[in-house]
């Protein structure tokens, strides 16, 4: 056996998607300008309050400048209220077209998926029997209920569960694993996609989704932000940015009369314009956030899908950000899939090589993880080497024998569990040995699985086969727990096993010998506790646990009940999966978090920039606090309203791709962040404003 | 100058201990099960039910319509003022616009006057009217406090407490005792207390003078403890009968910040996280000193424009130096900056020296700690408007740790956030939509004393004041017309409930949450970062609104007053 073989068997599983869904997001800049010309319509406008009151102020300075045209008045010049108004127009097109980008990306997506929905003509039975009569029914006609029949090379024409038959499936179109799936009458293999393609015999299915209301449908619609709700964080910080505004909006209506009243008392200068009142409102209101806030949530939903996830709602998203306790499944998640050999405990009287040989010889041709595993620990312990097989008998592992081995003209090899060897001897004249049923005993008693290996009516020993720990999970944890978020392992195994697993891997907590209903009174006592919960399931049994946690992954290989009860789907199947679905939770509320607070502390510098260029006519004095220095009053506002234009397209990569996600406690990563988005949210537009300012000096 | 910064230091350090025992009197107050024997029969007279449990709705409706009672009260008594028997003096009823303000000034805690009090109220309108409402504001502001506090230490609560036994209790167990104490040594300290109105003595150059007296020391003790402010006399505490000493200086001063500052430790003692206390105390801490600092340093040097005259104002052993106009030598500059800033801070209102003669930025620190109204802010409120605005912190900076924002373990959601920013905006829509409106009535102009940036910030402190139940007055604004009665009382009544039911909504919506498990994932808003970013948004969103505005008033003064331009 070749050394590396040895390394696979440990290493952890390569990923299993080969071809995530998403395609990558390469929009096209023209379809991205189009989009944001298009949203100039006011309907669309309205949908974003803060911008809007943008859309509105580039309104009146166009106006104000065309009035200006035809009756010059004031001392502003016709080409700055232009040159406001140009920027103001800018400012509305680069939030458009963030929202265009983002969507446009989602588009991408949804055409990928979409790609699979084709439409086909579907067998309808009658009766669900393969000889029943039929008619051809577009699969876009179905009705829920209808039994179709589906042979070899037929795409399957809608969502279902499968009645009668059993099929190989190729679900490549939906998952990318290009290896195909069994799926069967009964048990959690039952469910069907629409779109998939049967590859060798024949089912008949009962159609459980209206065509346009399937899972892929709403998935479909939901990455097009078609659908897209405001999620319950995004409405409040809408509510938030609103009140902003509408204080900014008071802040600047009253300064008109306030500076008129400062003429009036001083006797001299003039009161603040409107273009300028105009411009100082929008430098202030949080465009930043106002112009990026759709983008981030449709680019949150893009990278869950990225991940080969599909979430149900924007919700689902957030909740995973707040999850505090993950339920994980061993299998897959904790531990891979496969066990290990690890000891070889004699039978009294038998030399341990002399076991390990027999062991080996058995296992020579047994492909399986466990077998292979076998041959690496014989080979690493005592050198042991291939044997040729000439003339050997190979038998296979079956149900009814739950053995397998190898028969050569002199020895009759068998291994296989405990009770099946033990009755395998005694039907050849031997016994098993009370020191081996000890040493069984033993082996499973603390977590690991016992092979027994005969040589005809002899029984040799045990091998110990443990479960693996993935590579890295153990740090996973850590990481984990360092940010606030327990890990509790589910297990079918008994206590004591999954106590000894739990402790290697160092989860949390742990429910043994889990059963449906455990799990969901677990989640409810967590629940209980203020926690939020997350966990994955793919069996029909699992629905109620999976309805019951607030953010629910389920396997797409699972039953079609698991998947109406979850919020989210993983294509992969893969139950590790949930970490990566609270990363790009927590990422999403990170990335808007980051925004809000640097929109809000730009305010600060914009002051600087504009008041003391809006007033200097009424008190020159006031030119004092121009501590940029810009070059004058025209020069200023405009670098204000250029830098607040330019920021949001300078944030949309941001926006699109997220704040790095670090794990690590919120008290750390709110420094980090505040660091970053507060104080170079401060510093940034001093510096901005003083460079633009410095640029468009030659044209005053 | 070292002496001045050392009693700055000693009056902090004795508030700071005051803050455990009364901080923790008050937690006993709002969360002991027993009633008193005179609470009992309180409630028995009055047919109240000690044992209804109040939803914030509830709460709010009784707090409301029990100060509508108060207030019409008020304006009657003060409208039939000539014709009741006793004043010696027969002082005249207000008019209506008069009676209104001073009605609303004082049952919001505002104590805004248009009037004077020694030449317009009899001795029983002092009494049955001011020192009344003066104890019942306040006593509705703690207990406000109270009900708040309680729900925001509730899950799955649905109600917030009983308005009636916090108002009793806060009556009862804290104002009466403390004022009654407090009265005594006044008296002790040379201040009147008598039922007859006037004393008439011959002077040294032989004429006969009428000198005004009246029950002053039980109206200074409830108008400091309950940060109201209102003067007995005209001149409010710079009157030697209001404030004979440094000492009782001084004990206005605690007074002012007695409550306010203990709130922060009823609060962590309520809500189980006494390090969540301290940080606002940190915060409320934080603010006050660096707006002393400023208002001390401008007022400590004085006015250069003085100093080519050949004034000196330097403080040496002789003279107290600095900014002396408008400032009583008994005080000096530094006694007089340090109250200044707790009165506005506190809003109580009260002064013993001149605001309006402040230099520019001394005076625009009065100003701006208005405009935030929750630099310790006004009994019960200024910790209610300081949560506001952690809320809002929690909003603005929370997400970035990768959660939705939860504020003492329950999520912040859109119902909070809608009623903390109507809470919020309530206050500079009050201030600078009535100040707009002010300036553009033409006869505005006729009410100032002053032209320049200074007429201006006369208008604007005046509807500063009001909103944020301050009272203070830059005097150069002739307040008493019917247009700035009515805007001003306007003013007090949007800044006192449109601040205060909005936040009782979400302690509301709070005590009716869920709790949230705390973990490491959690951010944490018991930290010195925390108190931080507390202020910081403080100064960003309640401070910036107000930029503009300041910057056509003392700001631009300050400049004007550097390059040596005055107006008239």
């Amino acid at each position: 056996m070749a050394e590396s073989q040895i390394m696979t068997s440990t290493a952890p599983r390569p990923p299993r998607s080969k071809r995530p869904i998403h395609t990558r997001g390469a929009v096209p800049w023209t379809s991205v300008l189009v989009d944001a010309l298009r949203k100039l319509s006011p309907r669309e406008q309205m949908k974003n309050p803060v911008m809007f009151v943008v859309y509105v102020g580039s309104i009146v300075v166009t106006l104000l400048g065309l009035r200006a045209l035809w009756q010059p008045a004031g001392h502003e010049s016709v080409g700055f209220v232009f040159a406001i108004a140009a920027w103001l127009w800018f400012t509305v097109l680069f939030a458009n077209a963030a929202e265009a980008l983002a969507e446009g990306r989602g588009k991408a997506q949804a055409d990928a998926l979409r790609a699979t929905r084709q439409r086909v003509m579907a067998r309808v039975l009658d009766e669900p029997k393969p000889d029943s009569p039929s008619r051809m029914v577009a699969s876009d006609a179905l009705a829920v209920g209808d039994l179709v029949l589906v042979q070899a090379q037929e795409l399957i024409p809608a969502d279902g569960d499968i009645l009668v038959g059993v099929a190989s499936v190729d679900e490549s179109a939906i998952t990318g694993e290009s290896a195909p799936v069994i799926r069967e009458a009964g048990g959690d293999f039952s469910s069907v996609t629409g779109g998939t393609r049967v590859l060798s015999d024949w089912i008949i299915m009962r159609v459980t989704a209206k065509p346009g209301e399937a899972f892929l449908d709403r998935m479909i619609s939901m990455v097009e932000g078609a659908k897209r709700g405001k999620t319950p964080n995004e409405v409040a910080l809408t509510i938030l940015l609103v009140a902003l505004t509408l204080i900014f909006l008071l802040v600047t209506a009253t300064l008109l009369p306030f500076s008129q009243f400062s003429v009036a008392v001083t006797g001299a200068g003039q009161p603040v314009s409107i273009t300028v009142l105009i411009a100082l409102l929008v430098c202030l209101i949080p465009t930043t956030i106002g112009a990026l806030l759709s983008t981030v949530g449709i680019a949150g939903m893009s990278r869950m899908i990225k991940a080969n996830v599909l979430a149900t709602s924007g919700r689902a998203i957030e909740a995973a950000g707040d999850v505090d306790v993950l339920l994980l499944d061993k299998t897959g998640t904790i531990t891979l899939g496969n066990r290990e050999a690890a000891e070889f405990h004699p039978a009294p009287g038998i030399d341990v090589r002399t076991l390990a040989e027999a062991a080996v010889l058995a296992s020579l041709a047994d492909e399986t993880p466990e077998g292979r595993s076998i041959v690496a620990l014989a080979k690493k312990r005592f050198g042991l080497s291939e044997r040729s097989l000439e003339g050997a008998e190979i038998i296979p592992f079956t149900a009814q024998t739950r053995m397998s081995g190898i028969d050569f003209a002199d020895r009759k090899l068998r291994k296989g569990a405990a009770s099946a060897i033990r009755a395998y001897v005694e039907q050849a004249g031997g016994t098993l040995a009370p020191a081996v049923q000890r040493t069984v005993d033993e082996v499973s008693r603390h977590g690991s699985t016992a092979l027994a290996v005969a040589d005809g009516a002899q029984v040799l020993g045990v091998v110990e086969l443990k479960d693996i720990i993935k590579r890295g999970i153990k740090e996973r944890f850590a990481e984990l727990r360092a940010m606030g978020i327990k890990t509790v392992m589910i297990t079918g195994d008994n206590p004591l096993t999954a106590a000894a697993i739990a402790a290697e891997a160092g989860v949390d907590d742990y429910l043994a010998e889990a059963t449906p209903e455990d799990k969901l009174k677990l989640i409810r006592k967590y629940q209980a506790e203020g926690h939020l919960v997350a966990m994955t399931g793919d069996g029909t049994n699992d629905a109620p646990a999976l309805a019951q946690a607030d953010v629910a992954v389920a396997m797409n290989s699972g039953t079609q009940a698991a998947k109406e009860a979850a919020n989210m789907v993983d294509l992969d199947s893969n139950p590790a999966k949930l970490i990566q679905v609270v990363e790009v939770g927590k990422q999403m509320i990170m990335t808007r978090g980051a925004l809000t607070t640097f929109s809000v502390a730009n305010d600060l510098a914009k002051y600087f920039a504009i008041i003391p260029a809006a007033f200097v006519a009424t008190y020159p004095a006031l030119g004092a606090l121009n501590v940029m220095g810009l070059h004058s009053p025209d020069s200023a506002i405009l670098s204000a309203v250029i830098f607040n234009a330019l920021i949001i397209v300078a944030l949309i990569p941001l926006a699109l791709r997220g704040v790095k996600y670090r794990a690590e406690p919120a008290a750390q990563l709110l420094k980090r962040n505040l660091l970053i988005y507060s104080v170079g949210g401060l510093i940034a537009p001093f510096i901005g404003i003083k460079l633009i300012d410095m640029l468009i000096t030659p044209f005053f | 100058m070292t002496i001045d910064i050392l009693q700055f230091a000693i009056i902090l350090v004795i508030m700071t201990g005051l803050v455990v025992v009364v901080g923790k009197w008050m937690a006993h107050l709002f969360t002991s099960p027993a009633h008193s024997f005179l609470e009992r029969g309180t409630y028995r007279v009055l047919g109240i039910d000690p044992s209804e449990k109040m939803s914030w709705k509830r709460y709010g409706m009784v707090l409301v319509l029990s100060n509508a009672a108060m207030m019409l009260l008020g304006y009657v008594l003060l409208r039939v003022q000539q014709y009741l028997p006793g004043d010696a003096l027969e002082r005249a009823s207000q008019t209506p616009d008069l009676a209104f303000n001073t009605a609303a000034s004082f049952i919001t805690n505002t104590n805004w006057q248009a009037y004077s009090g020694e030449s317009s109220l009899s001795n029983f309108s002092q009494m049955a009217v001011i020192t009344f409402l003066m104890c019942m504001s306040a006593a509705t502001g703690v207990a406000a406090a109270g009900g708040f506090i309680r729900g925001m230490s509730r899950q799955n609560a649905s109600d917030i407490g009983n308005y009636w036994v916090d108002f009793t209790r806060v009556l009862y167990r804290l104002l009466l005792p403390l004022s009654f104490f407090m009265a005594l040594v006044y008296v002790w300290q040379g201040v009147p207390q008598t039922l007859h109105a006037d004393a008439v003595v011959s002077t040294l150059q032989g004429i006969q003078q009428q000198i005004i007296l009246g029950p002053v020391a039980s109206f200074e003790t409830i108008k400091h403890i309950g940060t109201n402010g209102g003067g007995f006399f005209g001149m409010n505490a710079a009157h030697p009968f209001e404030n004979p000493t440094p000492l009782t200086n001084t004990l206005h001063i605690l007074s002012m910040l007695l409550i306010p500052s203990a709130l922060t430790y009823t609060f962590g003692s309520m809500i189980m996280r006494r390090r969540q206390g301290w940080a606002f105390f940190g915060a409320f801490v934080v603010m006050f000193v660096g707006f002393l600092a400023l208002i001390y340093s401008a007022e400590h040097s004085g006015n250069p424009m003085l100093t080519p005259l050949g004034v000196d104002q330097t403080q040496t052993a002789l003279q107290g130096g600095g900014n002396m106009e408008g400032k009583e030598l008994r005080f000096g500059v530094a006694q007089s900056s340090m109250f200044a800033a707790v009165t506005t801070a506190a809003t109580t209102g009260s002064v013993d020296s001149m605001h309006d003669s402040y230099t520019p930025l001394g005076g625009l620190v009065p100003l701006s700690q208005m405009m935030l109204n929750d630099v310790f802010g006004g009994d019960g409120v200024g910790l209610i408007n300081l949560i506001a605005y952690a809320i809002l912190t929690v909003f603005l900076v929370g997400m970035m740790i990768g959660r939705t924002p939860e504020f003492l373990g329950k999520k912040i959601e859109a119902r909070e956030i809608k009623y903390v920013m109507l809470a919020i905006l309530a206050h500079p829509f009050s201030i600078l939509g009535f100040t707009a409106l002010a300036t553009l009535m033409p006869s505005t102009l006729q009410s100032l004393n002053n032209l320049g940036p200074h007429g201006f910030s006369e208008v604007l402190y005046a509807y500063t004041s009001g909103t944020a139940n301050n009272g203070s007055a830059f005097a150069g604004l002739n307040a008493n017309t019917p247009f700035f009665n009515t805007t001003i009382g306007l003013a007090m009544l949007i800044g006192r409930y449109f601040t205060l039911l909005p936040m009782l909504a979400v302690a509301g919506s709070l005590a009716a949450k869920k709790a949230v498990a705390e973990s490491a994932g959690t951010l944490p808003t018991s930290t010195p970062l925390f108190t931080g970013l507390l202020v910081f948004v403080v100064l960003i969103v309640g401070g910036l609104t107000f930029i503009p505005a300041l910057a056509l008033g003392p700001i631009v003064e300050q400049f004007l007053m550097l390059a040596g331009k005055t107006f008239q």
